[in-house]
C-alpha cells in the first residue's frame, strides 16, 4: 500500500493537469446566464432616428450578437449569422464602440444578418452585458431571460451543437406556453 | 553609445510606473485613495493578468470610468465590487470571496504548509536513520572483505 502512495497521488493530479491543460482561460462565465436581459435602448444604426430595446423584442426568442466594423473575426463569422438569417433566425447586433459611419458601411458590403443593430458607440451598453471580447453571442429566450453567452466567434460546430438546438429548443417552449395561454 | 543605453534602460524603467493613468479628477483625497484601492483589486477582462489599474485595454479605462463615478457618486466600495461581478462575475475579483465552493482554494495552501511543517521533518528523519544503518552495514561489511583480501595477500 505504502509503495503505491505516490501514484495514488500522481494519477489524480496528472488527470487535474490534463483537464486544466484543456480549459481556455479566456472564456470567463457569464454571470448573466439564467437572468433577465440587462435593458437599454438606444438608436437604431440603420433608422437613427428610432430606438431598439430589450422590452420591444419580448415573446421572441433572439440572438444578441455584439459587432464592430474594426473586429476582425466578426468578418470571419459574418456569412455564418447571414445564414442563420435565411434560416429564420433573429439576430439583434450591438455594434460596439464602433463609428456609424463605418458600420453601415461594413453592412453595405457584407450584407446585413441584423433585424436592427443597437448603437453603442461608447461601449455602455456592453459594459451592461458584461461584454469583454468582441465579437460575443447571446441567446436570449422569449420571457427576456439570457440563456447561453458564446465569447469569440461562431464556428460551425457551435452553431450546430449548441447555438441552434438551443434556439428550436426555446422556440418550442415558447410555442406550448403560448398554446396554453390561449386554451386558459 | 553608452549614452543611448543608459536612455534606453531609462525607458524601460519608467515604462514600468506608466499604467493607465487618465486624468480623473475628484472632490477630495479620500476619493482619490479610494479609487486606487478599487482599481487595483479589479482584474481586466481583455488582458487577464494585469490589474484595472495598470491595464491600457479601452475596457479597463471604462471600467475606471464607472468605478470613478461611482466613487463621486458616493456609493459604497461594496456597490462597486458588486456592480463588477453582476456583469463580469467573480472572475473580475484577484481576491476570490470566501464560500464554500472556494473553500479549497483559500484553506488548501494553509494546510499542506502545516502538513510540511509538522509531518516533512519527521519523514526525513526517518528515511535518514534507514539510509544510515543499511549503508553502515555495507559498509562494515566491504571493509572486512577488505581487510581480509588484504590480509591473505601478506
Amino acid at each position: 500500500m505504502k509503495k503505491f502512495l505516490p501514484f495514488l497521488i500522481f494519477i489524480p493530479l496528472t488527470g487535474l493537469f490534463v483537464v486544466g491543460l484543456n480549459l481556455n482561460p479566456r472564456l470567463v462565465p457569464s454571470p448573466l446566464i439564467n437572468k433577465a436581459a440587462p435593458e437599454f435602448k438606444v438608436s437604431r444604426l440603420l433608422e437613427p432616428t428610432q430606438t431598439i430595446s430589450v422590452a420591444d423584442l419580448k415573446n421572441e426568442v433572439w440572438l444578441f450578437n455584439v459587432w464592430a466594423s474594426w473586429c476582425v473575426s466578426c468578418r470571419a463569422e459574418h456569412p455564418l449569422l447571414l445564414d442563420m438569417q435565411k434560416d429564420g433566425i433573429k439576430i439583434v447586433g450591438l455594434n460596439y464602440k464602433d463609428k456609424a459611419q463605418d458600420a453601415r458601411k461594413w453592412l453595405e458590403r457584407l450584407d446585413n444578418p441584423y433585424v436592427f443593430s443597437a448603437m453603442d458607440p461608447e461601449g455602455v451598453v456592453g459594459l451592461e452585458w458584461g461584454v469583454y471580447g468582441v465579437p460575443e453571442t447571446f441567446v436570449i429566450d422569449a420571457q427576456g431571460i439570457v440563456r447561453h453567452k458564446h465569447v469569440g466567434p461562431l464556428d460551425e460546430r457551435s452553431i450546430r451543437e449548441t447555438i441552434m438546438p438551443l434556439v428550436n429548443q426555446l422556440e418550442s417552449e415558447s410555442q406550448q406556453s403560448e398554446l396554453q395561454s390561449q386554451e386558459s | 553609445m553608452k549614452k543611448r543605453t543608459i536612455l534606453f534602460m531609462m525607458t524601460i524603467l519608467f515604462s514600468a510606473f506608466a499604467s493607465g493613468s487618465d486624468i480623473i479628477v475628484f472632490q477630495n483625497d479620500a476619493q482619490e485613495k479610494r479609487y486606487h484601492q478599487i482599481i487595483k483589486e479589479l482584474r481586466c477582462l481583455v488582458c487577464q493578468n494585469q490589474t484595472v489599474d495598470e491595464s491600457d485595454a479601452p475596457l479597463a479605462a471604462d471600467m475606471r470610468g464607472v468605478v470613478a463615478d461611482m466613487i463621486r457618486k458616493n456609493n459604497a466600495d461594496e456597490e462597486i465590487i458588486s456592480f463588477m461581478t453582476d456583469r463580469y462575475g467573480d472572475f473580475v475579483l484577484y481576491r476570490p470571496p470566501f464560500r464554500w465552493d472556494t473553500l479549497a482554494l483559500w484553506v488548501l495552501p494553509f494546510l499542506l504548509a502545516l502538513w510540511a511543517i509538522f509531518f516533512l521533518p519527521r519523514i526525513a528523519r526517518q528515511r535518514h536513520a534507514v539510509a544510515d544503518e543499511a549503508a553502515l552495514k555495507r559498509a562494515e561489511s566491504l571493509l572486512k572483505e577488505d581487510t581480509a583480501k588484504i590480509d591473505s595477500q601478506n
